[in-house]
């Protein structure tokens, strides 16, 4: 090993190779940022076999019948769909990309606490995702439950699940020690001076995922390890034939795969809490509340999981109980939703593209959030079960949460990590159409659910047609967006405009380093004064 | 490469230890899923698990119990003597503590053949026939949850192994037991695991 006094202080982490040379540079690179670029691609690429998937159902649906595929294609379709967009996409999403390349450098740190192990995450998600495309490639028929993996079913389809519910307790593995990672590096790394109370928010919104992957992950691994087992071998827990109970294994999935929205959305949250303040050019109002509703939402987000099956079978006490509890939730998410507003008041708005993005996150998430009360209350819980209204709600949740949050920071962060600056025209017409496209797409969604259509079949009544049609359109608009926003970025990360360490005047650590940030990220650790705060604007 | 910043310098005793507790977290959990899903067939199952529960030869797991906790305490020794500088002595000590594990998994090797030699095993005919479906989950459960604690023996023995060579090679020494330390703290857990599956199978009946 050489000694790290002659890694150069002036040369990006883009240029810098270190021992390897060429793509081996980045696959075996333990530099923080190198990976979470890995995570981006891998990721980006993944993405557009799901967004594939998502477009034929929306196609499938365009008419009632058979248009494209026959019953049992979608519903390997909606599986794999699912299986790819939430093990691979969204639970890892922002942690993995963002989290790893801006969280040193936000708390003043030159990498993650143990870099190797960071590394071993990636190609510890790379086997994952193998893992579940094998599934589908080989084997009898591709995975037709759901990601759910709900029992019985799990295990008497005669579909090729056993990859499939590997990959998805591996990439569990993967998030697991990215969360511990992340935990260790901001007890441990934080630049002096730098207290609890003057960490900036995206910092704070990854420690509160992290423990959330650390303690609602194993859970599910031992489930999806026991599914297996029971396909293997019969074990008789979670079938009924053999004395067992298959809602016993929905409460033990969704007391992982609640909190996994949250591993999903506090992220995203966060990324929002950092471009707000940065484009009003003001500090962020309620800083401190900001933080604890944080904390709250990770801890209260443990105790809802049973809101998921309130018409699988459970006493009345238990269901007022998870009913009431989700709405708790809904109290800290409201609350950032008004700091987020009060931070714009009076502040000095610099409309830019990371803004757009954000503005339109906080419709999006308002109208996910709300739709969510709504299959959060009992009565109406049991007339929406299995919906498409439901369908709606968790995409504009999900993919609303995460991918207008997603879009943004890299709108907003694009520069510090390629040293670039993307066409700002384009960037805004693809968020546009995007924009347009998800509405279009989502919005019947809310109104076809209440009318009566269910979810997760390949055909519908004639009534349903018109509404439909206008979500596949949707789809299609979406897509286009999409591809603008993808090409633009691509194009400009090459041949984009140089930009400057600071190009929107931000405040907190990552904007004092150069763009792109040199391999070890700071010559001198910073430090932090009395009166030194993550937002101080004037 | 930036290993090489880190990794000779940025050496961080307190940091690899907590992210060894956050691990210790985890398998905790796994762990806790299991006894989850043990407490409620327990609690409906009551007397099946009581019959089925006869089945288990109690010298054994009472032997592998004491074995489990000796090798406790000879990796703890081995620890102490890593910091008294006596790397002989940490050898050895840990050398015992490898072979116990063995011996734990040889013990457990019988103990599982004779199980499948009554036919008593995932998925055999003759549980379904003869057996009610409380007993054919407690015997479920008793593979899965046995079974997945062998495992981790198994990952203690490769931890030891790793150690092992490090401390031959004289890159864990007294000034840098992480390693060590981390393996030590791992095999009480394993330890820990096993206080709690040998009454929940053997002892209650």
């Amino acid at each position: 090993m050489q000694a790290s006094s002659k890694i150069p202080t002036d040369v990006s982490y883009l240029e810098y190779e270190g021992k390897h040379k060429g793509l081996l540079s980045w696959i075996f690179s333990t530099d923080h940022k190198r990976i979470g670029l890995l995570y981006l691609y891998s990721m980006m690429t993944l993405f557009l076999v799901g967004v594939i998937l998502g477009l034929a159902m929306k196609f499938e649906l365009i008419a009632p019948g058979k248009t494209i595929m026959e019953a049992k294609d979608y519903n390997a379709v909606f599986t794999v769909h699912g299986v790819i967009m939430i093990f691979m996409i969204v639970i890892p999403g922002l942690p993995a990309v963002f989290g790893n390349f801006m969280l040193p450098i936000m708390i003043g740190a030159k990498d993650v606490a143990f870099p190797k192990l960071n590394l071993l995450s990636w190609w510890i998600y790379i086997t994952g995702a193998f893992l579940v495309i094998i599934s589908v490639l080989f084997g009898d028929g591709s995975p037709d439950t759901g990601w759910t993996f709900y029992a019985p079913y799990s295990f008497k389809t005669g579909a090729n699940m056993l990859p499939a519910i590997f990959g998805a307790f591996v990439l569990g593995f993967s998030s697991i020690l990215t969360g511990l990672n992340f935990i260790v590096t901001i007890h441990r790394l934080r630049a002096p001076g730098m207290t609890w109370t003057k960490m900036p928010l995206f910092p704070w919104s990854l420690y509160g995922t992290a423990w959330i992957q650390l303690l609602a992950t194993p859970i599910v691994g031992i489930t999806l390890v026991l599914v297996a087992l029971e396909r293997i071998f019969g074990i008789g827990v979670f079938d009924p034939t053999l004395g067992g109970d298959p809602i016993l294994y929905q409460h033990l999935f969704w007391i992982y795969s609640h909190p996994a929205v949250y591993v999903m959305i506090l992220p995203a949250m966060g990324a929002i809490s950092e471009i707000i303040p940065t484009f009003s050019q003001k500090h962020i109002f309620g800083y401190k509340v900001l933080v604890v509703s944080t904390l709250a939402i990770a801890f209260v987000g443990y105790f809802v999981w049973g809101h998921h099956m309130f018409t699988s079978g459970m006493s009345g006490t238990a269901q007022y109980t998870f009913s009431i509890l989700t709405f708790l939730v809904a109290i800290p998410s409201a609350i950032k939703v008004f700091n987020w507003i009060s931070t714009m008041y009076k502040g000095s708005i610099n409309v830019q593209t990371p803004f757009y993005w954000a503005a339109s996150f906080i419709f999006v998430f308002l109208i996910g959030g709300l739709s969510g009360l709504v299959v959060g209350a009992l009565a109406t819980n049991v007339y929406l079960h299995d919906t498409a209204f439901v369908v709606g709600h968790f995409h504009f949740i999900v993919f609303g949460g995460v991918g207008f949050s997603f879009f943004g920071a890299i709108h907003y962060w694009f520069p510090k990590m390629f040293g670039r600056m993307y066409d700002t025209t384009w960037a805004n017409v693809g968020w546009l159409i995007f924009t347009i496209g998800f509405l279009a797409l989502y919005s019947p969604m809310f109104y076809l659910g209440m009318q009566g259509m269910p979810r997760r079949y390949y055909d519908y009544l004639e009534e349903f047609h018109a509404a439909n049609i206008l979500s596949t359109l949707g789809s299609w608009v979406m897509t286009l967006g999409l591809i603008i926003v993808i090409i633009n970025l691509f194009r400009s990360a090459k041949s984009g405009p140089l930009a400057g360490a600071n190009p929107w005047n931000g405040k907190t650590l990552e904007w004092t380093v150069p763009s792109p940030p040199p391999v070890e990220n700071f010559d001198e650790i910073p430090e932090y004064k009395e009166h030194d705060g993550p937002y101080e604007y004037q | 490469m930036s290993q090489v910043i880190h990794h000779d310098e940025h050496y961080d005793p307190e940091g690899s230890k907590i992210g060894m507790w956050l691990f210790i977290f985890t398998e905790l959990l796994l762990f806790g899923g299991l006894f989850i899903v043990y407490s409620v067939y327990r609690y409906l199952n009551a007397d099946a698990f009581h019959l089925a529960a006869e089945e288990l030869n109690t010298t054994v797991g009472a032997l592998n119990t004491v074995i489990l906790l000796v090798s406790s305490m000879t990796i703890a020794m081995s620890t102490t003597a890593l910091q008294k500088k006596q790397k002989a002595t940490t050898i050895v000590l840990l050398e015992i503590t490898f072979m116990l594990a063995l011996i734990f998994l040889i013990n457990k090797y019988f103990e599982w053949g004779v199980k499948f030699d009554h036919g008593i095993f995932p998925g055999s005919e003759f549980m379904k026939a003869e057996m009610s479906q409380g007993e054919v989950l407690f015997f479920g459960l008793y593979f899965v949850m046995t079974g997945l604690h062998a495992l981790h023996i198994v990952a203690g023995l490769v931890i030891m192994g790793f150690a092992l060579a490090r401390i031959q090679k004289g890159t864990v020494h007294a000034d840098r037991p992480s390693l060590l330390e981390n393996a030590g703290l791992y095999w009480h857990l394993v330890d820990l695991i096993w206080i709690f599956l040998f009454p929940l199978f053997y002892l209650i009946t």
